[in-house]
């Protein structure tokens, strides 16, 4: 595959590597003389001086050809419209645009620019994941599918440990779609009993998160959704 | 526009850059009806403030033509202004965002020509005869 780097920060220079290791063609573009220069040292020819921003830039990196653009400067406006120049202009397949500022995530979508990737919102992903005590994850947002996937960790008090899958009154539209026990994953069937630190996945439209999170938190779950709680 | 009796809204991140609105004015630039507004143009609280849901028209001229592409997509887009105008200086890209649609205005291109009528112009008057200095336009 040939990628379009933008950008020869830490994100852009360590892509660049990943990408480069795994035999695929790679050229990065760097708009700041020093850093070209330093750069250049490792990549060689393999990174590419000047502004991403004009289009005679991109087109001396061959952008014609290229299969993907990933824009990673740390310049919003930068990131969205090389994005969007390489999309509408030059046809790239894909892309794959950073977000510096949380706050300039709606703009990003207004433009089409999809997917794009934001620093923080990963972290936050990750502290959600590290940390439990949040309840419940959010693994995959597929907003074109309408779908979201959300991972739980079941804790002691948890209300549904002890209960067969087959009883639980889940929500309409939500299904749970696998249960990872001990390091080892498999997908739950109508007689599987949940036990306390099991981690599940669940597969649902979106909006009925808190339901689930009220089944699958703390209680006797029936999650205050009108089920009747058998025990199993 | 403010004199010819429009209502103007100016937004910009630096404060300082209101005392640039009133020079040549007799009174104050809120007296005559005009609004100043300090704020990032890419902060939507800020041209809400600015009263962009309600403008005729949306003028994007800062010195960042990458900041002026985005913004007047969002004035576009967003708040549905019936006219956009962005200022962009590199002559390409101003060419490919108005076939896409944007109105823009690409001060570079003015200015090139307007110099290459001022050189032409001035090529009739060498063409009467080899003249003293000879003198050449760069």
């Amino acid at each position: 595959m040939y990628i379009i780097i933008i950008g020869a920060g830490k994100v852009g220079w360590n892509l660049a590597r990943e990408l480069l290791e795994k035999d695929h063609e790679v050229t990065v573009i760097e708009s700041n003389r020093r850093r070209y220069l330093t750069v250049e040292q490792e990549l060689e020819h393999n990174v590419s001086y000047g502004d991403a921003s004009e289009l005679w830039v991109l087109e001396r990196a061959g952008i014609q050809r290229a299969d993907m653009v990933i824009a990673v400067t740390g310049d919003d406006e930068d990131n969205m419209l090389i994005c969007q120049v390489a999309k509408e202009k030059y046809d790239v397949e894909r892309i794959i645009a950073r977000v510096n500022n949380p706050r300039n995530k709606p703009h990003f979508d207004l433009l089409g620019i999809k997917p794009s990737v934001s620093a923080t919102d990963l972290i936050l992903r990750l502290l959600e994941h590290e940390v439990p005590e949040y309840g419940l994850v959010h693994l995959l947002d597929l907003q074109e599918e309408q779908l979201e996937i959300i991972e739980m960790l079941l804790g002691k008090d948890c209300g549904v440990t002890g209960r067969r899958v087959g009883d639980l009154q889940m929500p309409e539209g939500s299904l749970l779609i696998s249960v990872l026990r001990n390091g080892k994953g498999f997908v739950p069937g109508p007689d599987t009993v949940l036990e306390v630190g099991d981690e599940v996945l669940a597969v649902l439209d979106p909006g009925h998160e808190e339901q689930l999170k009220a089944l699958f938190g703390p209680g006797d779950g029936s999650g205050g959704n009108g089920a009747a709680s058998d025990g199993g | 526009m403010l004199r010819e009796g429009h209502e103007v809204s100016c937004l910009d991140e630096d404060p300082e850059s209101h005392a640039r609105l009133e020079v040549g004015l007799d009174r104050g630039w809120e007296d005559l009806g005009g609004q100043f507004t300090v704020g990032a143009g890419l902060e939507t609280d800020a041209l809400v403030a600015a009263g962009i849901e309600k403008a005729d028209a949306f003028i994007a001229s800062t010195d960042g033509d990458n900041t002026n592409i985005v913004i007047a997509q969002i004035a576009q887009r967003r708040y549905e202004v019936p006219t956009v105008i962005a200022r962009i200086l590199d002559p390409l890209r101003a060419e490919w965002y108005e076939r896409q649609g944007m109105h823009t205005v690409c001060p570079t291109r003015v200015a090139i020509d307007m110099l290459e009528t001022a050189v032409r112009e001035g090529a009739p008057r060498g063409s009467s005869g080899p003249s003293d200095g000879s003198a050449e336009v760069a």
